[in-house]
């Protein structure tokens, strides 16, 4: 089975949002990514995996170019991804991101995290955006929290803000970098729920991640990346259940059994 | 017999004209330094360009010797009307941004990448993730030095009395060749003019920097 069919089969219809071709990157001497290609499709999960510095987070951040690349193109809903200025900054804001340490804003409240993006680029209404932030706020489970500031809140509790923060800005892809790899394991849950939540609610969504479990129930495909390439795409079912690489089995060997 | 009250218009006069010229050209410095801090973490490369040279230039200049290319390079130029007051301004303001801008520059660069990543990640400009994420945030750091800027400016405005400005120098020059008085007690109340400007400075800059402490 190729791997096109395996993402057709997997949203029903493929209407490509983010594609990714021949996309070549390079740290000093080490080629970080190498001729990726990949096409995600709208409303599709795909979950990110490999062994640590198999180049998955840099791929996860070339999609909104917080990283930039040596080659190849990305596009997102059919345009290239432009260069940094006034037109990238606008392309971002539909690009929701979650990162591994949450980077909420430290000098605002919970609230104003959730509007300033919607303020000062959407140029929404403030209290029509303080709304809808305490909506999104309820929404991840921390509407209770709306006046404190990040410093004063659990991992997991500033990770649901850092995903409202994101989805304030009504992004057509949800990018997750690592989202759970900071919080401590109780926490671990409450944040990979509200994920589960937002891929059953449709949201196009790419996530970095060792949590196996989510891989499992929440994605349509899974990606499996090492060396800077990837290696392997399948259904999680058929991933975890019988790769095909050797890498791909070696890796699992080591995460799964121990 | 004292100085000070025998010549207290004169005192006033220098001590205002200090006050002054530190207040404006300190301003001049802060505006001047948080523009060149922006332009040099920018990521256009000719305003990086521009705001290096802006520092290196000024930083390294002895301040008479910049004192006497303004004041005589400037009007030599066709800049032509300035009085000499503005001119000290001006002088002192540029040459003292450079040392705010590395001040500043050392406050953005205490602020973690990830906040300028967030914020460029949902889609705000460059000018609004400074503005908006960055500086607030490198303010704290930075204000510490700058309050130690701002009194190294309140000191070298002495330099201006050899350039026609009225202040707190130009006391000395003018009774100093006057009736007999001991000139170490007027160098004292010079001295506690400057004194009483570098404390007010200092308990403003602590006064906002236990403000910005509690801001979270």
């Amino acid at each position: 089975m190729s791997e096109e069919s395996v993402a057709g089969q997997a949203t029903g219809a493929a209407v490509p949002l983010v594609v990714l071709k021949s996309v070549n990157k390079h740290f000093g001497a080490l080629h970080v990514l190498q001729d990726i290609d990949l096409t995600i499709a709208r409303g599709e999960v795909v979950v990110v995996i490999g062994p640590s510095g198999s180049g998955k987070s840099t791929l996860c951040r070339t999609i909104n170019r917080l990283e930039t690349t040596d080659s190849g193109t990305i596009t997102i809903d059919g345009r290239p991804l432009p260069q940094e200025g006034k037109e990238l900054a606008r392309l971002r804001a539909d690009v929701g991101m979650v990162f591994q340490s949450f980077n909420l804003f430290a000098h605002k409240t919970v609230l104003e995290n959730v509007t300033l993006g919607q303020v000062k680029v959407r140029r929404t209404d403030r209290r029509e955006a303080e709304e809808k932030a305490r909506g999104l706020l309820d929404r991840v489970g921390v509407g209770a929290q709306a006046d404190k500031y990040p410093a004063q809140l659990s991992g997991g509790q500033q990770q649901r803000v850092a995903i409202a923060r994101a989805l304030a800005m009504d992004p057509k892809v949800m990018l997750f970098d690592e989202p759970t790899s900071a919080l401590d394991p109780e926490m671990i849950n409450e944040v990979l729920e509200v994920m589960r939540q937002l891929a059953q609610d449709g949201m196009t969504m790419v996530v970095v991640t060792h949590e196996m479990g989510f891989a499992r129930s929440a994605a349509n495909r899974v990606v499996f990346m090492a060396d800077g390439r990837i290696v392997e795409e399948a259904r999680p079912d058929q991933f975890f259940s019988n790769p095909r690489s050797d890498r791909a089995k070696d890796f699992l060997s080591k995460i799964l059994h121990h | 017999m004292n100085v000070l009250s025998d010549h207290f218009a004169e005192f006033r006069e220098g001590f205002l004209g200090t006050v002054e010229l530190t207040g404006l050209s300190g301003l001049l410095a802060l505006v001047l330094g948080i523009l060149m801090a922006a332009f040099r973490v920018s990521p256009v490369p000719a305003l990086r360009i521009f705001g290096t040279a802006w520092v290196t230039l000024l930083r390294n200049t002895p301040l008479v010797l910049l004192f006497l290319a303004v004041t005589l390079g400037l009007p030599a130029l066709g800049l032509k009307g300035w009085d000499s007051f503005w001119l000290a301004v001006l002088t002192l303001g540029c040459y003292t941004s450079a040392f705010i801008c590395e001040a500043v520059r050392s406050g953005i660069n205490s602020v973690p990448v990830g906040q300028a990543e967030a914020a460029r990640s949902i889609g705000m400009t460059f000018n609004q993730t400074l503005g908006q994420v960055v500086l607030p945030q490198a303010t704290r750091t930075a204000v510490p030095p700058i309050g130690s800027l701002m009194i190294a400016l309140t000191k070298n405005t002495a330099i201006a009395s050899g350039f026609n400005v009225t202040q707190l120098g130009s006391v000395q020059k003018s009774l100093n060749a006057d009736t007999g008085y001991n000139i170490y007690v007027i160098f004292l109340w010079i001295a506690v003019c400057y004194i009483i400007i570098t404390l007010a400075i200092s308990g403003l800059f602590r006064l906002l920097e236990n403000r910005l402490a509690v801001a979270r």
